[in-house]
């Protein structure tokens, strides 16, 4: 679960971190309130949206008055950015006005899991700034990196080593490093970036940007912060989706794809590209949906007006194809389907399944595998 | 010859009493498998199907000489069930439980290799491990596999099914399959199963099935480029997913530019491994290539 860079910057403030003295606003009254709490100009207005880039993309804009205040929140507030990192851009819900901060010299500093030896890695950087990506790409030897044994936690020398590395002062920025990494174990965090970090004019170290991402799979001790969700931020028919616990991500495509499995799931996507269609999403009804699940995800797929055929493709293993055969019919109960359906079943219980479609009544395709499948809806979607 | 599961493989199921739990206990023993024992902390002396169920792992060792555990224990709780299964003595550990964090895998993880090196953990978040026509460990269906030369190694279920299916319907069994998970913090490796296939001499050619996200499929590649000798299979799903978003597994995920199906299909190309591209014809292009 992606978090905005306020509630970041408010989630580290209680760990005693150094950020910018801000509010967040969500109209223009509480951006004009905000800069009155603060003690006047010059304010950075940031943009907040669930992407990077955003000050290329003109979403962060440093004012000087009221007016130049109101009109940058105006622009930007209900209003759709663009950044290089999302070219269909997120709509601006909040704004964060800060202080503005005197900036001598900028890092790159990132805590986050190393998959491939299961340990968690802090990442540092003189190059602050820079996206991690280009930097590992055009300066590899610019990125120092430090594991954290998962029995003792980040030892001090490491943060001295990365404090000496950067030219920062060590008991002032091992302090930070020790802090950020408690948060991250805290928070259950799957991502931690702070880029920059500034070291300021007047010597000290702030926070000036603050990324966190929290583990999906921990969000069931974490209901304060699964309650930060910005759902302006993610696909309609996803939230939707996430209602109903089914796993459901919306692409450009016009055929509708209902799998069980996440493998299996993407698999069907490529299938339907390699079969020259395009998949309109990624849906796995899981291991153990209900009846009521699967008519739920019918809804949803066939709610995306794009979709102009559905390809439903189901291996059972724990999804009985009994059972999924009983939510299709209770599905085709619920919404009026009328685009064409193509079916593949296979696996557990297959021939009840087949058997329970054949004799609903139902006016559904079947497939005797998934290439056949796959250019069974391309057709259909025509 | 197999690969971790056989007919002399006992298996307690934690968590037996659950609706999964109880549902999979009694369709691997009733695929043949040796399922002894069962646990569910406070329903000791109960039977589910004839399966008596313990307290405690220990109990059920005790009581049954189990050595192989099958996890179906809800995710707040499924890293205590690991860690009690490994101190128990138990040496496999299967664990099917999808969504645990990542934060309470790590330290379970370096936990048993510290503690228990011969230990293997298959999983979380994985269907199991089966050896045709002699144990099932795990929620595949198991009339679809059929005894037979093709190891597979998995990361996803479904994709086990359909290449096991697409396989047995050409006449062609597997020695084994096991499906390693689909989370970022996951017991046995692409590489470590391989491994194992290269040393069983009933497996004499190797399937590997893969996904986006994370450097598994490059390390296997490397690893077979410089110890396997037998013709290995690949097939990398997730050629169309997006960056950024998380497809279902919550290590499916391409991220920082890493972990797309292009690189894991350049690595296993280059380490002389026959890449699959469309994965409704895995089980033609392997009965061409071994014909």
């Amino acid at each position: 679960m992606k978090l905005h860079e306020h509630q970041s910057k408010e989630l580290l403030k209680r760990y005693g971190l150094p950020v910018p003295e801000g509010y967040a606003a969500f109209n223009l009254n509480e951006a004009k309130e905000a800069a009155q709490a603060l003690g006047g100009y010059p304010l950075v207005v940031k943009a907040q949206i669930h992407c990077g880039a955003r000050g290329k993309a003109g979403g962060v804009k440093i004012v000087k008055s009221d007016e130049e205040l109101e009109s940058f929140s105006e622009s930007m507030l209900g209003k759709v950015l663009k950044t290089v990192q999302c070219p269909n851009g997120k709509v601006v819900s909040r704004l964060l006005i800060e202080k503005a901060t005197p900036i001598e010299k900028e890092f790159y500093l990132s805590i986050t899991l190393d998959r491939s030896n299961s340990k968690i890695l802090i990442m540092a950087s003189k190059e602050g700034g820079m996206e991690i990506e280009e930097l590992s790409k055009e300066k590899p030897d610019a990125i120092i990196k430090e594991y954290v044994d998962p029995a003792l936690g980040i030892m001090p020398y490491q943060a001295r080593k990365l404090s000496f590395e950067l030219g920062l002062n060590p008991s002032l920025f091992g302090k930070i490093v020790s802090k950020l990494y408690q948060a991250y174990m805290d928070l259950d965090a799957s991502l931690l970036e702070i880029n920059p970090l500034v070291l300021t004019k007047d010597g000290n170290i702030v926070l000036l940007d603050a990324k966190v991402e929290i583990d999906d799979n921990a969000a069931f001790r974490h209901k304060d912060i699964e309650e930060l969700e910005d759902i302006t931020q993610i696909d309609p028919l996803e939230v939707e989706a996430k209602k109903y616990g089914l796993n459901y991500i919306k692409l450009e495509g016009n055929i509708g794809c209902m799998v069980n499995g996440a493998g299996l799931a993407m698999t069907t996507m490529d299938i339907i590209k390699l079969a020259g269609g395009s998949p309109a999403n990624f849906l796995d009804v899981g291991g153990g949906a209900s009846v009521e699940q699967i008519a739920n995800a019918f809804r949803i797929l066939t709610s995306d007006e794009n979709v102009k055929a559905v390809f439903i493709n189901i291996f059972g293993g724990i999804l009985r194809c009994d059972r999924l055969a009983q939510g299709l019919i209770e599905a085709a109960k619920m919404v009026n389907i009328k685009i064409p359906v193509v079916v593949r079943l296979e696996g557990t219980n297959v021939e009840e399944g087949r058997k329970i479609l054949k004799e609903s009544g139902l006016n559904f395709e079947s497939a005797i595998d998934m290439w056949d499948g796959a250019q069974k809806a391309i057709k259909l979607a025509q | 010859m197999s690969i971790l599961v056989n007919k002399n493989t006992k298996v307690v199921v934690q968590g037996i009493t659950g609706k999964e739990g109880s549902f999979h206990a009694i369709q691997c023993k009733n695929y043949g498998t040796q399922v002894v024992a069962g646990v569910t902390p406070g329903k000791e002396g109960i039977e589910v199907e004839g399966i008596p169920v313990f307290n405690t792992v220990e109990n059920a060792v005790k009581n049954t000489g189990a050595n192989c555990s099958l996890i179906f224990v809800p995710p707040p709780f499924a890293a205590d069930a690991i860690v009690e299964s490994a101190d128990a003595g138990i040496e496999l550990i299967i664990c099917i439980t999808e969504g645990i964090p990542v934060k309470d895998m790590i330290p379970v993880k370096y936990y048993l290799k510290k503690n228990y090196p011969n230990t293997k953990l298959i999983g979380p978040n994985c269907p199991g491990a089966i050896t045709p026509e002699e144990a099932k460990v795990g929620i595949m269906p198991g009339h679809i596999f059929k005894k037979g030369n093709v190891g597979i190694v998995s990361r996803s279920g479904t994709l086990t099914y359909e290449a096991a299916f697409q396989l047995s319907n050409l006449g062609i069994g597997q020695s084994s399959a096991i499906g390693i998970g689909g989370d970022p913090v996951h017991g046995l490796s692409h590489k470590d199963v391989i491994a194992l296939f290269n040393e069983d001499e009933e497996t004499k050619a190797i399937l590997m099935i893969g996904e986006i996200g994370g450097t598994s499929e490059e390390e296997a590649a490397e690893y077979i480029a410089s110890n396997v000798k037998k013709p290995v299979f690949a097939y990398i799903a997730g050629i169309t997913a997006p960056p950024g978003k998380r497809m279902g597994h919550a290590g499916a995920i391409i991220s920082g530019g890493k972990g797309t199906a292009e690189s894991k299909m350049k690595a296993l190309k280059e380490a002389n491994v026959t890449v699959i591209e469309n994965p409704a014809f895995i089980g033609k292009v392997i009965a061409d290539a071994l014909s």
